[in-house]
C-alpha cells in the first residue's frame, strides 16, 4: 500500500516507547536509537535474556550485561491485523507484525513489523534481517526495530 | 511432611456454593447502573437465591484489579464485620477461578465463614479493552509491543494461536466449531447478548478479520455487568434453599517463565496450563474422562483450543477432529462447551458468568442442561499468567 512507502512502517500517534522509571530497558532503548540491537546476556554464566529483567534468570547474578547482537533471526510467528485498536491506525488497512526469534542470541524473541506488501504470503521459519525505524520527529524521539525478509 | 498433613492440604468437598447471581447482561455503554452499583445487585441477587441476609457476609474476593473494593462495598451493605478481603494479582480473566480458589482457602484456613466471590465490569463506563486510544507513552512489555500495533488483547494473542496452530496443524474449522457451539448455546439463553442473534458457518466465514487467524467471531464480547456467588462452610451446605454445590479441586499459577516478556515464554504455543491443568485433577483425585461439562473462558477460540488440550481432552494433533460443533453442544455432545454461550455470546464478565453456569449445571438448572452433570469444570483465562481453573461436583461427588 502506497502509505507505506513513508519513512515509517505504520502512522505516526502510536504509543511512544520509553523506559521504565527504573530504567531496566534504557540501554535497549538508546541502541535501537544508535542502530545498535542490545540484549542482555549474563557475564556469570553466558545465558541470553530478553525483556530484560535486573536478574539473571538461570544463575542469579545481577544485572546481566547488555550484549551488541547482530540484527537478523527467524519468523517465529506472525499475525495480520485488520481491526484498528487505536485512532492512528483507523483508514489505515492491514498491517504485518511477526515475532523473530534470534538463533545466536539464545533463542530471544522479539516482536516487530514485517516491512513490504501487508498482504504479502508469511512463512514461518523464513529468514528475516532488522530495519531501524527512527522517529526522530517524536517528542521524545524514538527508533524501533522492523523486520524485512532477506 | 506426613501424610495426614498432605491429604488435609485441599479444597476437596470443604467449600460450597450456595448462591449465584448476575444483573441483567449489556453490551458495552448499555448498563443503566454505574459499575459498582452492578456489583452490588450481583451480590443480592446471590445473597437471594441462597436465602442468605447479606449482612452475614464476611469476605469479598475478586480479581483482575475489580475497581469494586471490599470495604467499599462491606459498608454500603452493612455487612456486620468484614474479614478476607482478597484480591488476586493478574490482569485478564486468569483469576475468575483463583478468586473462587482463595476464597475457598479463607474458609478452610479459618479466615473466613461466607465469602461473595464476584467480579463487576463496565467497559462503557471505564474503557473498552479492545480499544487503547489516549495513551501517550508506554513502559515495559507494552513498549516492545504497542508501538508496532500490537496493542489490544486480540493483537497480543493472534501470534501465539498462529504459532500453535502452525505446530499442530490446527485448522481453522476447529476454532470456528468453538464460536458456534457458544452462539448456539446463547440461543436458549435469554440472559445472553447474542440471545435471538444465531451464528452459523457461512456467516462466521464471511465475518471480518480482527487480527489473522481471529475473525470477529472468535473474539470475546466487550460488556457491562456484574456475576456473584456466595460460598460458605461444607458443614452449612444445606442450610440454604438452593441445591449445594461442592468445589472438588481448583488450582492456579503457570510454568516456568510463562511471564517472560515480550512474547518469550519457552512454552509459548501454550495457553499456559501445562503445570495447572495436573494440579487441578490431583487435588479433585479426577481425571478428564470424569468431567461431563466444560465452561472454558473464550477470550479467543484459538485459546479454548489451546487450553482443552492442555487439561487432557484430546492431544493437539487431534483438535480437528475433537472441535466439531456436535462434539460440542448440550445435552448429548461428547464434551458440551461454554453452555450460556460464555465470553464470545451471553456476556463478558471476565469469565465469572462461566463459572456460574458451572454452578447451574451442576444444579440441572443451565438453560442448555447436560445429562452427565456430577462434575464441572471452569477454566480461566487461556494463555496470560496466571491462570487457573475450578471443578465442581454435585453432593455425589464427595
Amino acid at each position: 500500500m502506497s502509505e507505506k512507502t513513508g519513512l515509517t512502517y505504520l502512522p505516526t500517534g502510536l504509543p511512544i516507547p520509553i523506559a521504565e522509571a527504573d530504567g531496566l530497558s534504557a540501554p535497549y532503548w538508546e541502541g535501537l536509537r544508535q542502530n545498535r540491537l542490545l540484549v542482555q546476556r549474563c557475564r556469570h554464566c553466558d545465558t541470553w535474556q530478553f525483556g530484560p529483567e535486573w536478574i539473571c534468570h538461570r544463575c542469579h547474578a545481577f544485572d546481566p550485561q547488555w550484549t551488541e547482537v547482530e540484527p537478523r533471526g527467524l519468523i517465529f510467528s506472525w499475525e495480520r491485523v485488520w481491526h484498528p485498536s487505536h485512532a492512528a491506525l483507523r483508514q489505515h488497512g492491514p498491517y504485518l507484525a511477526v515475532l523473530v526469534e534470534i538463533p545466536h542470541a539464545g533463542g530471544v524473541r522479539m516482536v516487530g513489523n514485517l516491512l513490504g506488501d501487508p498482504v504479502q504470503i508469511v512463512s514461518i521459519g523464513a529468514s528475516v534481517r532488522g530495519i531501524f525505524e527512527h522517529h526522530s520527529e517524536s517528542a521524545p524521539p524514538y527508533s524501533l526495530l522492523q523486520w524485512q525478509t532477506s | 511432611m506426613n501424610s495426614r498433613t498432605l491429604a488435609d492440604r485441599t479444597l476437596r468437598g470443604r467449600v460450597a456454593v450456595i448462591g449465584i447471581g448476575e444483573t441483567d447482561y449489556y453490551r458495552h455503554g448499555g448498563s443503566p447502573d454505574p459499575e459498582f452499583k452492578l456489583a452490588l445487585k450481583a451480590i443480592l441477587a446471590a445473597c437471594g437465591d441462597a436465602g442468605i441476609d447479606p449482612r452475614d457476609i464476611d469476605s469479598f474476593s475478586s480479581y483482575s484489579d475489580d475497581r469494586n473494593e471490599a470495604s467499599r462495598l462491606a459498608a454500603a451493605l452493612g455487612t456486620r464485620r468484614l474479614r478476607a478481603a482478597t484480591m488476586q494479582w493478574g490482569g485478564g480473566g486468569g483469576g475468575s477461578c483463583a478468586a473462587v480458589a482463595n476464597a475457598a482457602a479463607s474458609i478452610v484456613a479459618g479466615l473466613a465463614d461466607c465469602v461473595v466471590v464476584f467480579r463487576s465490569l463496565a467497559q462503557g463506563q471505564y474503557g473498552r479493552f479492545g480499544q487503547t486510544t489516549g495513551i501517550d507513552t508506554v513502559s515495559g512489555e507494552k513498549a516492545y509491543l504497542m508501538p508496532y500495533g500490537v496493542l489490544a488483547p486480540p493483537q497480543r494473542f493472534a501470534v501465539r494461536v498462529r504459532r500453535y496452530m502452525h505446530e499442530h496443524g490446527v485448522k481453522q474449522e476447529a476454532l470456528r466449531a468453538i464460536a458456534l457451539a457458544s452462539y448456539h448455546h446463547a440461543q436458549s439463553n435469554p440472559r445472553a447478548v447474542m440471545y435471538g442473534k444465531p451464528l452459523d458457518a457461512a456467516k462466521y466465514d464471511a465475518s471480518r478479520w480482527i487480527a489473522e487467524p481471529f475473525h470477529l467471531y472468535d473474539c470475546c464480547m466487550e460488556n457491562d455487568g456484574a456475576a456473584a456467588l456466595v460460598l460458605v462452610p461444607v458443614e452449612r451446605a444445606k442450610e440454604f434453599r438452593s441445591k449445594a454445590v461442592y468445589v472438588l479441586g481448583a488450582a492456579v499459577g503457570s510454568g516456568y517463565r510463562t511471564g517472560a516478556i515480550p512474547h518469550n515464554s519457552p512454552l509459548y504455543a501454550s495457553a499456559s496450563f501445562d503445570t495447572v491443568a495436573p494440579d487441578l485433577y490431583g487435588m479433585a483425585g479426577l481425571g478428564p474422562s470424569d468431567v461431563g461439562v466444560v465452561q472454558c473462558y473464550e477470550n479467543f477460540t484459538g485459546g479454548v483450543a489451546m487450553a482443552l488440550s492442555e487439561h487432557g481432552f484430546f492431544k493437539p494433533e487431534e483438535a480437528n477432529q475433537f472441535l466439531a460443533f456436535e462434539n460440542l453442544v448440550a445435552p448429548f455432545g461428547r464434551l458440551p462447551l461454554n453452555t450460556s454461550g460464555g465470553n464470545l455470546a451471553e456476556c463478558y464478565i471476565h469469565g465469572f458468568e462461566l463459572v456460574l453456569e458451572a454452578v447451574r449445571q451442576v444444579r440441572g438448572t443451565s438453560t442448555n442442561q447436560v445429562k452427565r452433570n456430577d462434575v464441572a469444570m471452569v477454566i480461566g483465562a487461556p494463555m496470560v499468567t496466571p491462570v487457573s481453573n475450578l471443578l465442581l461436583g454435585s453432593e455425589a461427588t464427595l
